[in-house]
């Protein structure tokens, strides 16, 4: 257990370092443009641009900070938070590896298995984003033809479904009332599909308190 | 305003050398940490190289995505921002929409190269300040999380197991929520269900040649295999819906 805790400790105190040089060297980018280039936009134009982004993206970020930390463990949310695509790619990824693992997450095991998937997630997603760049001309024809857009149209369809079929069947009590709840709403309001990362919350909200009752009455 | 600036020039490709350099050696350092700790463990090697490699193939996919994200903003922005933008904290669905906002509050849009320097460097203050508090709030609250859960799990731990499960099926009831949210535009808006239908019944097929036939390798590989093969038969989906219109 002592152990456990100087290990986490150690990961937060290098995840910190880490996390803390990435966030100068994204500042970075922006500014070198501006140095190079003389490019320094007036301050009305870049707040006039957040003031677009900010309430619902910073929202995000709380939401998402507070739902996936539990889940990813201190190792694989710095690097998942880093390294982004968290919710259609690192997050699921984790899930799937840990389970595969039988590791339960919140666990040191689990925590381990979760950073290592979302370490080579990482560095698979690079390279296939460079291979794709360098070699674009070559490429381009085949990934944007019309033929193959039904299937990046619906990763996440064809991600979810998979993961309910491993998560929903083991938990159905749980997982009724909030499924219930968002096929509904999503049926009633569709708009807002656009801004499902808020409603991650909601739906983690009604399933603990589902879990609560269930465990309550004795009933999971 | 006449000072002509070009997207794709070398500086730019500089920036993400030192982005993507930054990338890979903290997924590089923080595998060799989990790594060297799960021997420790007491997790066996053929366990750890099972998990990597079930990562790189579920990756792929998703990344060839991502790749489509990045062309569709180089119309606009080049390759390189995009390229830095998606391969460090955001997604699409978070960087395109930062990119026209920015550009739509100085009076452009992003249907051609932005080649005016100051406007180009506004969008990528936007996209950067946009998403940032991800990577101060982990190193700021990420412990204090983790202490409370620690907490939870010591006082009850059978119900810290369930707060756990709980918090997977609300983020899983979401996402599944939103497949159903285009149900009501007629048989193409069903698409979305139909291959997520199928990506389970693929799930609820690798679960049987595990059982049955004990492939037990599959069952590292059941969820790469179920989403490559619900994309895959999304085209064949796809076509029949448009065929019965």
């Amino acid at each position: 257990m002592k152990e456990n805790k100087s290990f986490r400790d150690y990961e937060h105190f290098v995840g910190r370092i880490w996390m803390l040089t990435g966030l100068v060297l994204l500042l970075a980018v922006p500014a070198s443009i501006g140095v190079v280039y003389s490019a320094w936009p007036p301050l009305a134009w870049i707040l006039k641009g957040l003031l677009g982004v900010v309430p619902i993206y910073w929202t995000i970020a709380v939401i998402e900070v507070l739902t996936y930390v539990p889940m990813l463990g201190t190792g694989g949310s710095y690097l998942g938070f880093f390294t982004g695509n968290l919710t259609s790619l690192k997050v699921p990824c984790a899930l799937n590896a840990m389970e595969a693992a039988k590791a339960e997450p919140g666990t040191e095991e689990g925590e381990v298995i979760s950073t290592i998937a979302i370490g080579v997630s990482a560095l698979v997603t690079t390279a296939v984003i460079a291979a794709g760049v360098l070699l674009l001309s070559q490429i381009r024809d085949f990934i944007e033809s019309p033929l193959l857009q039904p299937a990046f149209d619906n990763i996440l369809p064809a991600l979810f479904g998979p993961l309910a079929v491993v998560y929903v069947s083991k938990n159905w009590k749980i997982a009724a009332a909030p499924l219930i709840f968002m096929i509904v709403l999503f049926i009633c309001v569709p708009a807002l599909a656009s801004s499902v990362g808020v409603l991650v919350p909601v739906g983690a909200g009604i399933a603990i308190g589902a879990a609560r009752l269930l465990y309550k009455k004795g009933l999971v | 305003m006449s000072r002509i600036f070009d997207p794709n020039n070398a500086f730019m490709y500089g920036v993400v050398a030192v982005i993507i350099l930054f990338v890979i050696s903290m997924s590089v350092r923080f595998i060799a940490m989990a790594w060297k700790r799960a021997k420790k463990l007491g997790i066996s090697s053929a366990v750890l190289r099972k998990t990597a490699v079930s990562a790189a193939i579920f990756t792929i996919a998703p990344a060839v995505s991502i790749l489509l994200g990045v062309i569709a903003l180089s119309k606009s922005l080049g390759f390189p921002l995009p390229w830095l933008r998606l391969s460090v904290i955001g997604a699409l669905t978070y960087e395109a929409p930062a990119a026209a906002s920015a550009a739509s509050a100085i009076g452009y849009d992003l249907s051609r190269l932005i080649l005016d320097p100051e406007v180009f460097a506004s969008i990528a203050w936007v996209m950067t300040l946009g998403i940032i508090p991800g990577m101060i709030l982990v190193p700021v609250f990420g412990k204090k999380i983790e202490n409370g859960l620690i907490r939870l799990r010591a006082r009850d731990a059978r119900w810290g197991q369930l707060f756990m499960t709980a918090l997977f099926l609300g983020m899983i009831s979401a996402f599944l929520g939103m497949v159903f949210a285009t149900v009501t535009e007629g048989l193409t808006g069903w698409i979305p269900f139909f291959v997520m239908t199928a990506a389970a019944g693929l799930m609820c097929l690798c679960a049987v040649f595990v059982k049955v036939l004990k492939w037990k390798w599959m069952e590292d590989y059941a969820l790469p295999i179920s989403m490559l093969g619900g994309m895959a038969l999304s085209l064949p989906i796809t076509n029949l819906v448009n065929t019965l219109l």
